[in-house]
């Protein structure tokens, strides 16, 4: 046990390749080798799941040092195998395991190309994402940041829609283009400073204002792109319409979160001066997204698009709260994105249901379905909701704080920030109106039937956590709250710390005229 | 000891190969053409035993110091033997195939691999030259290997002349250098160098002696000849001069720059950084519109070799170093890449189209999944092994403040990206070609399977083969 609770997180994260093992070596029929890949993919995510779970339970909330750490020699030089995770890390790798075994599940029937290679590329896809939450190593972080373009290239490419091929270069060389700027300022930083280890750069480095301007332009290029925020997004509506049910949920619940995960592990806490500088730029990214995006979300006809387009107009709110770098901001921002993670990925789930029943995503194709699938639009109904934000569903909590954490900062972004709130309401009900109300006139749909109990069982422990997350969020602060207050304090002293520098050089170059 | 027995306890591996060279000529000479699986496997044997020769050696100059042992020589000819003997290795059932079952090709690739472990040891630039000469001939020839077809034969004569001009640039900056400072050895050179600076005539014989050896990489702007002769080329031919001589061509233009001209840095950094960020570009530029597989290799080489050469305009140990790993991994890969390229075979025929790739990940999904894999290590994704030999260069490019070129190669390596991430998705999303022959043999399933296993897991193996190249990186800095 003891071995166990000191390599839990390279366990959580590695988990999955043991059942890519399994996959393998499996012989037989290809029915036998399909069946056997979604069984062991089940139990490979399951397990995972459990051990995440295991890491929740014995995470100590009172403290934002780096817990679980481990730390093995690798490339060599300072760069170093480091995993540990804080506050700020911990939910995002339950989220991670949470969402995969219900990906799982909802590839059961809808996929039967390919199955083994399916389920491969899906839990090296985990390994990768969680890897990216747990490293506390630059280059290591970037490995898992930019090898988890890989698996998600095929997943959409191999199975995904009509348009898959375009979708999938596009995703891949957008992301990969911004990457490799921040490649490039990892390695200006690991020149400046000797080191790639993030806990050692958190804790001690300084990098001149100059230079955090450039590094900070580049990790945002790779983030922003991640996010992705406004008008680096246009890759997500593709990459999501086209992927199948399962990839969309990944990409919406937990690709997208490793833009703002990143923000918060890079940018603000490292290039304070420069995170300030650019706050304005944010904001008005932010705003634009969240504008923007709703009203072009509104003229949607492709239900996945549509989720695709509030999707940028949520993490919108995300980087708003990060960069008011307030506590709110910060908690709302981190709860935002644990609750998009949830509601979009139902969402997409929601979608894949009929998807799988009609194999159309046209609005148009749909209405009245509440009179065939009562369950369903319930569920449906609950997520929407939650989309809309409505309080008491985990959709309020996030967008309440990070418009609470901004509003003392800057009044205006915030009155502009809260009309999104209402557009959100307007196109995920309208959505909601022209698919489940009305009379049940298409022909094609008389026939619908409501959700299986395996489907059940995907939605309704979502429909659960939404709840939770809504009435009481507390369980996620207490992970958090440390962490993130941590983060405003230290950010406010790198700060102190750059002004005095600069003001001293200012004072010797008066002194030397 | 004399100064001769010294000479050749230092040049034992390479007497290793002339003799065993000799010995299979004779051999084949006396057996004829049916003898030419065992030349085959006793050539491969030969390069074995040179590479534990080679590892043992001791260091030292040979000769009045014209050849010289080392960890650099040492490090690159073990990489050399390996990549002739991978090559050599997977050749066989392509000329059984194609009826060139000819006793010359084995002996020809050890005396080619004989002319690399002299240029890498080269210590002075007549040295140079021979090792030079020697290897490049018996390229020549192995090009025109296929004497019956237009193409083989075009391709011998193109590499050929345009060789020779490439050597006459050589030689004339090679007598300048000797004219301007009165030695040919490469301590002597940077001795005087060091003694009076640089002059015109000296920065005019380092121009030529750059664009020659250049040459040989086939970095732009010496590149022309390189997609006709790999397109030309009989396949294993292709893999060869893809692999081994590009390593070792590589390793001496590190060291006949970096040894003698060390007090010369800023002039020839300038020429290095224009080489290397026009291979950069063209390599990513290029290769997209490519349709014949060959071809298309050839243009990434290009590009690959302009990322390597990033290293060398850094001028440090560090950048030394990135290069060495560079062409490791590179040479890895590529033999893997042709391993796949050699296993393309339908109905008896040889197929060497993008096109032909099609939904191999349904009827071969093994073979499919290393063509990925090295499809992607190419590109540079992590986590496999050409993103380590990216990042190490880009690293010594940012440590010598190359912010510019640094740029310009992630964003070439972005737009190179695509035409990778091309032949992926022909195996992978488009509807399956007719299968290929499933038995392509064990030797070419062990390169294959070899050069997989090395892309996938050089992330956790890393340290050691760094490490080992920034030891003979210093060896050079002495």
């Amino acid at each position: 046990m003891s071995w166990f609770a000191a390599h839990a997180l390279s366990v959580v994260t590695f988990l999955p390749l043991v059942g890519v093992l399994f996959i393998l070596v499996t012989r037989g029929s290809p029915e036998t080798v399909a069946r056997n890949a979604r069984w062991v993919a089940l139990i490979a995510t399951i397990a995972d799941l459990a051990v995440a779970i295991y890491i929740w339970a014995n995470f100590d909330g009172h403290t934002a040092a780096f817990q679980f750490e481990e730390r093995a020699t690798w490339l060599g030089g300072n760069i170093t195998y480091h995993m540990g995770i804080d506050g700020i890390s911990m939910l995002f790798i339950v989220l991670t395991a949470g969402l995969m075994p219900f990906c799982i599940l909802a590839s059961w029937t809808s996929i039967t190309d390919r199955v083994p290679e399916y389920m491969i590329a899906f839990l090296a896809m985990q390994t990768l994402m969680i890897g990216v939450f747990c490293a506390l190593d630059m280059v290591l972080f970037y490995f898992f940041f930019e090898g988890g373009l890989i698996p998600m290239f095929l997943i959409i490419g191999v199975w995904g829609g009509k348009r898959r091929v375009y979708a999938s270069f596009k995703f891949f060389l957008y992301t990969l283009l911004g990457s490799v700027l921040m490649l490039l300022a990892i390695l200006a930083m690991y020149f400046y400073t000797g080191t790639t280890d993030i806990e050692t750069l958190l804790s001690s480095a300084h990098f001149p204002v100059a230079m955090q301007f450039w590094l900070w332009l580049a990790f945002f290029a790779s983030f922003a792109v991640k996010m992705p925020m406004w008008p680096v997004h246009t890759w997500l509506p593709d990459a999501h319409v086209e992927a199948p049910t399962a990839g969309s949920v990944i990409l919406a619940g937990v690709l997208l979160k490793m833009g703002g995960y990143g923000f918060l592990r890079f940018s603000v806490p490292m290039f304070a001066s420069a995170s300030v500088t650019f706050t304005p730029l944010i904001w008005a990214l932010s705003v634009m997204a969240i504008i923007y995006t709703s009203f072009v979300a509104l003229a949607q006809e492709d239900m996945k698009k549509l989720i695709a387009y509030s999707s940028v107009a949520h993490m919108g709110f995300v980087t708003m709260g990060t960069f008011a770098l307030t506590q709110q901001g910060i908690d709302g921002g981190i709860f935002q994105m644990l609750s998009h993670g949830v509601v979009s990925g139902a969402l997409f789930l929601c979608v894949g249901v009929i998807y799988d029943r009609m194999h159309t995503r046209e609005i148009a194709a749909y209405g009245g379905l509440v009179n065939r699938m009562p369950v369903y639009a319930a569920c449906f109904m609950v997520f929407t909701l939650a989309n809309v934000g409505l309080p008491g569903t985990s959709g309020f909590v996030g967008e309440f704080l990070t418009m609470l954490g901004t509003f003392r900062v800057d009044t205006w972004v915030v009155i502009l920030a809260a009309t999104g709130v209402i557009w959100a309401a307007a196109y995920m009900l309208y959505l909601y109106w022209r698919v489940v109300f009305g009379r049940l006139v298409k022909p094609g749909l008389q026939a619908i039937k409501d959700l299986s109990p395996r489907e059940v069982a995907i939605l309704a422990p979502l429909v659960v956590i939404t709840i939770i997350m809504g009435v009481y969020p507390k369980f996620v602060f207490d992970v958090t709250s440390v962490s993130v207050a941590h983060l405003v304090r230290e950010h406010q002293v790198a700060l102190a710390f750059d002004r005095a520098q600069t003001l001293a050089a200012r004072e010797k170059a008066g002194a030397h005229p | 000891m004399s100064g001769l027995e010294q000479s050749y306890a230092v040049l034992l591996p390479e007497f290793v190969v002339a003799g065993g060279g000799i010995l299979l000529l004779l051999f084949g000479v006396f057996r004829g053409d049916r003898s030419q699986s065992v030349v085959s496997n006793l050539s491969i044997l030969l390069f074995v035993i040179a590479a534990y020769f080679v590892v043992v050696g001791a260091d030292g100059t040979a000769f009045n110091g014209a050849f010289i042992a080392d960890g650099f020589s040492r490090f690159v000819n073990v990489l050399a033997l390996l990549g002739a003997a991978a090559t050599l290795l997977m050749a066989q059932a392509y000329l059984e195939t194609e009826r060139l079952m000819r006793f010359e090709y084995p002996v020809l690739i050890v005396l080619a691999t004989l002319g690399m472990m002299l240029m890498v040891s080269a210590n002075s630039f007549i040295a140079l030259y021979m090792g030079l000469e020697l290897h490049s001939l018996a390229l020549y020839v192995l090009a025109a290997f296929k004497r019956d077809s237009i193409r083989s034969t075009e391709a011998g004569l193109k590499y050929f002349v345009l060789g020779a001009l490439s050597s006459g640039m050589l030689l004339y900056g090679i007598s300048l250098v000797y004219g301007f400072t009165g030695t040919v050895s490469f301590a002597g050179v940077a001795a005087v160098v060091g003694k009076t600076g640089v002059n015109i005539g000296l920065i005019f014989g380092l121009v030529f002696l750059i664009a020659g050896l250049v040459f040989k990489i086939a970095a732009v702007p010496f590149h022309m000849w390189t997609p006709d002769v790999y397109e030309g080329s009989p396949t294993p031919v292709t893999a060869f001069f893809i692999t081994a001589p590009k390593v070792a061509a590589m390793a001496l233009i590190l060291r006949a720059i970096i040894v003698p001209f060390p007090d010369a840095l800023h002039q020839w950094q300038q020429v290095v950084q224009v080489i290397a960020a026009l291979s950069m570009a063209l390599g990513a530029v290029a290769a997209i519109g490519q349709a014949n597989i060959k071809r298309l290799m050839a243009y990434s080489s290009i590009g690959h070799m302009g990322y390597a050469l990033l290293g060398l305009a850094a001028g440090t140990p560090q950048g030394i170093a990135s290069v060495l790993v560079y062409m490791t991994i590179y040479l890895v890969t590529n033999a893997g890449v042709f391993a796949c390229i050699l296993a393309m075979k339908r109905e008896g025929e040889y197929v060497e189209t993008i096109s032909d790739l099609a939904g191999l990940a349904r009827t071969q999904p093994k073979f499919a999944f290393a063509m990925a894999a090295f499809m992607f290590s190419l590109a540079g994704i992590p986590p496999l092994a050409g993103f380590l030999a990216k990042f190490y260069v880009f690293m010594a490019a940012i440590n010598a403040h190359l912010y510019a070129l640094a740029l310009l190669g992630v964003i070439a390596s972005v737009v190179g990206a695509f035409y990778y991430l091309r032949i992926v998705k022909i195996m992978y999303m488009d509807a399956p070609a007719p299968a290929f022959e499933r038995d392509f043999g064990g030797r070419i399933g062990t390169v294959m399977a070899g050069a997989g296993a090395f892309t996938l897991f050089f992330v956790v193996f890393a340290a050691p083969i760094v490490a080992a190249a920034g030891t003979a990186a210093q060896a050079l800095f002495k």
